[in-house]
């Protein structure tokens, strides 16, 4: 027996697959099925679909396959229920990443994934990898990567691995992304002990490509040639997909680093350029990156999606190390390589574009018509299996839902339980200072958010902005997820993250046009868990239906639990909008001294699931604010309509930390300058839920004095609600309620509160 | 003026120095491949770009001072040709010798992005011409190997051959330790030789040259350049 070499979870049999004719293979025990991740009843349905025992090599392909990662067998059904369509859609989900038209010949290319097991594993190479692998899904799609975001969770501060994964991830992301050129222009980031032991990083990319030289990822044409581009093969990741991703942590998962793959951005940058010059010639027919299960998923997938077959020798295979058995060349996870598809004759040309680039590259096969892929290596056939069965043959888990009992527990709150205060001061400073809140400066410095000259608004507001160039045209986008919500309402938590990451765009001047979505979770074995999945998605469903928002890609992320402690439910949105002239980009800092203060919107006695009954007491219960679908179009409407009109300097989403943070964070946002703002409020409701409630579909807006009439009366012929709150100026942040003065802080204090924070406990060495 | 950008493997920068000098500023800009030696005579200007060139394996800039284009540069420059290096590229002017000191790892030991203001020391160069004298410029940085060194007695020669022509400092122009992004030698964010016409900085001035983004306080350098050809 032969271990292999960097995967101590698997003993590969030395006689496997070896070009020795007449020697049978190892037999296929119950054991080895099992190490597989295949349960028994999947193993005889691999037998009676293709009519015979799989040899190792087979096994393997089947098991990454059909692992939870690749196949999607929990969640497919209920995806189907997502509103996949709309007039800007070029490409929905199924290709490497979605495709939405913008006009001009134009369209944008985006996705987010997650990265998370091995994040959690090795950070700075898990999340390193994580932006490689959706930049490729975005190139090999023909476009330009021209933005990069990314959704982080990590574990409460006081979990004493916090720190290390925090500096890691952001290390990972800002050594891969600064390096290939593409910048890293915004995202969140939220802490919570339901992740101390299964963080989150969801990485996001947005690609610009023309209409015409859109590329997708079939295998077509019979006779066709395979060519390998990229980094040699190795030994790395290998079962990344089927039981790293596909399980969730327990003792032995220190054990599984090595199914963490390694990157390397030189490559990939040399990728990029290497790829958009291929895409300019018309012999490319198609192309897909090798992302989780290698070579194995990017060669079923592209025979599957064209209706072909592929043949293959292994032999020809570039590879970084020797003694390498087909078994491990197939599931190998190694990074930075792509698959390509070219016409018969073009070879060379081909080879010549990758030379340039100092890429190494390989015709390894061809396409054939038998809807099979054939491999061969040293001469002998290893693998001959039906395209089918491989790649649709997993059957769709009906996995039991049942409602967890817990939510009878917490959302029932009394507000007489919370003391409510009259001076907001403590509580505001300890909000501004919660890392939830506070200015993730330190992150965002750590990633090149400029290089390609289109970042037309800085990390920290409330969308990030790119201009198009040559056009007139920007595109706005936010990632948003506030998984407390979901964990007290699966459903309204997941619309909450729709409306919200509309109105974030909404607020920078955009009108969402796509979203994606990256949907993490615990284990779906669980019929709680596939409660909540099921209820989330319906939750995403609805409101992309009502806001006429289609969903164009995403990814689904399950068992992130550990040792049966599962995260929040957590389904990560990304919304694009469209903004028709650059000129008209909203941002969210107060812009001078004299101007009003208003809310669009109105505020209820809500604090359920709040980050103030988290930070001041410690309570993540109640119901999360509700939403008016209906009351939010308008809203973000009649934003958009003073957005389009030049009525406003600026607008600011109302969302943690309510509407006296909002406020305080349009005092000081980056690319302004530094100013007061005095608010004199008048309500009945307690000033808890008046100053730190989240009720939804509320947004922060200021404007000259002389605008105050023509404003009003647009609201009014809306019609939403709209009020005065206030003005900008002065030294401090006041606030008096019902003539009572509640808080007043210089607002340099504060700021230097909110800035500091969150680099002052990740810079900590203790 | 005839411009070249130089185009290294992992080069990052170079659409966008192409950007500002073709569109913007409607210069004769041409690519200049890292394989290929090339005949510069006609050019006026040869920029060397930002980002990793060779995935700053080894050391930032070591690699790419070897590359055949190099040995083309070298002799523009020692010819008198104006050799301009930024971020990236200005690691390659002070590998390959074109230039004095070293550029070693940011204090804060991590790569930052971000708005600095730095200082004009010396208007009499080709680069700074248009500059009024103390000028403050606010101008992005964003690396990670950007830390100036060079030893005491050095430093003090470059100051008095007028060789520093950019220090970090504050927005009144104000030079300190606050306002040193990255624990650079004496501030300095950017050196020439000792003939003026070879300079390298760490900050970006070509990200806030379109008038269609933020800042244009980098239009300056370039503006220099141009009306100085």
């Amino acid at each position: 027996m032969v271990k292999s070499f960097f995967n101590p979870l698997f003993q590969i049999p030395d006689t496997v697959d070896k070009p020795k004719k007449n020697r049978p293979g190892p037999e296929i025990t119950p054991e080895i099925v099992k190490e597989h991740g295949l349960t028994v009843d999947e193993f005889r349905r691999i037998l009676d679909l293709i009519g015979r025992t799989p040899n190792m090599t087979e096994l393997g392909i089947f098991s990454v396959m059909w692992s939870e990662h690749c196949s999607y067998k929990s969640s497919r059904p209920y995806l189907r229920k997502l509103p996949v369509e709309g007039p800007r859609v070029l490409q929905g989900p199924g290709e490497n990443a979605g495709v939405i038209d913008i006009g001009d010949g134009l369209a944008v290319v985006f996705k987010i994934e997650s990265h998370n097991h091995p994040s959690f594993i090795e950070p700075r190479q898990g999340a390193a990898t994580g932006v490689g692998g959706i930049m490729r899904d975005v190139f090999t799609m023909g476009a330009r990567p021209i933005a990069l975001m990314n959704s982080l969770r990590f574990g409460e501060l006081e979990e004493p691995r916090t720190r290390f994964l925090l500096n890691g991830v952001v290390d990972g992301i800002s050594s891969y992304g600064n390096c290939t050129g593409v910048p890293t222009v915004g995202g969140e980031i939220y802490f919570d002990a339901c992740y101390n032991g299964n963080i989150l990083v969801n990485a996001f990319c947005l690609g610009l490509v023309k209409t015409d030289r859109i590329f997708l990822a079939g295998a077509g044409g019979v006779g066709n040639q395979i060519l390998y581009v990229g980094s040699k093969t190795g030994r790395d990741g290998i079962h990344g997909a089927s039981l790293l991703a596909s399980s969730e942590f327990d003792d032995t998962t220190e054990d599984k680093r090595p199914t963490v793959q390694v990157g390397d951005p030189f490559t990939e940058k040399l990728l990029i350029e290497a790829c958009l010059e291929l895409f300019e010639c018309d012999w490319v027919v198609g192309v897909q990156d090798m992302g989780a299960a290698g070579l194995t998923s990017s060669s079923f997938e592209m025979a599957h999606r064209a209706e072909t077959g592929v043949f293959m020798d292994l032999s020809k295979v570039p590879l970084r190390e020797e003694g390498m058995i087909p078994y491990e060349i197939l599931l190998s996870e190694s990074q930075e390589r792509m698959l390509f598809v070219i016409k018969p004759g073009h070879e060379k040309e081909a080879l010549t574009i990758l030379d340039k680039w100092g890429l190494d590259a390989a015709i390894i096969g061809e396409v054939i018509e038998e809807p099979s892929v054939r491999i061969q290596f040293e001469g002998q056939e290893v693998v001959n299996l039906p395209i089918f069965p491989v790649v649709d043959g997993a059957l769709d888990l009906k996995r039991p839902t049942r409602r967890p009992e817990y939510l009878d527990e917490v959302v029932h709150i009394s507000l007489t339980e919370f003391p409510d205060f009259s001076r907001g001061d403590t509580a505001l400073k300890k909000l501004l200072a919660c890392p939830n809140i506070a200015s993730k400066e330190w992150v965002y410095e750590q990633y090149d958010h400029m290089v390609r000259l289109n970042t037309l608004v800085l990390p920290g507001s409330d969308a990030a902005v790119l201009r198009i160039k040559d056009t007139n045209k920007a595109v706005a986008i936010s990632v948003d997820c506030n998984s407390r919500y979901c964990y007290l309402d699966p459903y309204e938590g997941a619309a909450i993250a729709v409306a919200e990451a509309c109105r974030n765009v909404v607020c920078s001047g955009a009108e969402p046009i796509g979203l994606t979505n990256c949907l993490n979770f615990g284990n779906p074995e669980k019929p709680e868990i596939m409660w909540q999945f099921q209820q989330a998605v319906e939750g995403m469903g609805d409101a992309c239906r009502f806001f006429d928002i289609p969903v164009v890609s995403g990814n689904v992320s399950l068992y992130n639990e550990t040792k049966g402690d599962a995260i929040y439910p957590t389904p990560t949105v990304a919304v694009v909008g469209l903004i028709e002239d650059q000129k008209k980009v909203m941002t969210q800092g107060f812009k001078k001294s004299g101007d009003q203060i208003a809310l669009i919107g109105f505020t209820m006695e809500e604090l359920g699931g709040t980050e103030y009954l988290k930070v001041i007491f410690d309570r993540s219960e109640g119901k999360p604010p509700v939403l008016d679908r209906k009351h939010e179009k308008q809203v973000q409407d009649f934003c958009r309509e003073l957005i389009q009109k030049g009525l406003i300097s600026s607008a600011h989403d109302c969302s943690e930390g309510g509407l006296a943070v909002a406020v305080a964070e349009s005092c000081f946002s980056p690319g302004c300058e530094t100013l007061g703002a005095s608010l004199t409020l008048e309500s009945t409701l307690r000033n808890d839920t008046l100053l730190f409630g989240e009720t939804q579909s509320r947004i922060v807006v200021s404007f000259p004095e002389e605008r105050i009439n023509e404003i009003e009366d647009l609201a009014m012929a809306f019609p939403v609600d709209f009020s005065l709150i206030g003005k900008v100026g002065g030294s401090h942040l006041t606030i008096t309620v019902n003539g009572k003065e509640v808080v007043k802080q210089e607002i340099e204090v504060l700021k230097k509160i909110w800035k500091t924070s969150l680099g002052n406990y990740a810079g900590q060495t203790t | 003026m005839k411009c070249g950008i130089v185009v290294f493997p992992g080069s990052n920068c170079d659409h966008d120095c192409f950007h500002i000098l073709k569109h913007v500023l409607s210069q004769e800009t041409h690519w200049l491949w890292h394989k290929e030696e090339a005949n510069l005579e006609s050019f006026d200007l040869v920029v060397l770009p930002g980002g990793f060139s060779y995935g700053d394996y080894l050391r930032a800039g070591a690699i790419a001072s070897f590359s055949p284009i190099m040995n083309s540069i070298v002799r523009f420059a020692k010819a008198g040709g104006k050799v301009f290096g930024i971020c990236n590229g200005f690691q390659v002017l002070l590998e390959s010798g074109l230039l004095p000191g070293t550029l070693i790892q940011n204090q804060s030991r991590k790569f930052i992005c971000k708005n600095v203001s730095v200082r004009v020391e010396n208007t009499d160069t080709p680069f700074t011409r248009n500059c009024r004298e103390n000028q403050v410029l606010e101008i992005p940085i964003a690396h990670h190997q950007g830390s100036y060194y060079i030893d005491p007695f050095s430093l003090n020669q470059l100051e008095e051959n007028g060789q520093i022509l950019f220090r970090y400092c504050d927005a009144t122009g104000k030079v300190s330790a606050e306002s040193n992004p990255n624990g650079s030698v004496g501030s300095v964010a950017g050196v020439s030789n000792e003939q003026k016409n070879v300079m390298g900085m760490m900050p970006h001035p070509e990200r806030c040259a379109d008038p269609k983004l933020m800042g244009t306080d980098g239009q300056i350098i370039f503006q220099s350049l141009i009306s100085n050809s």
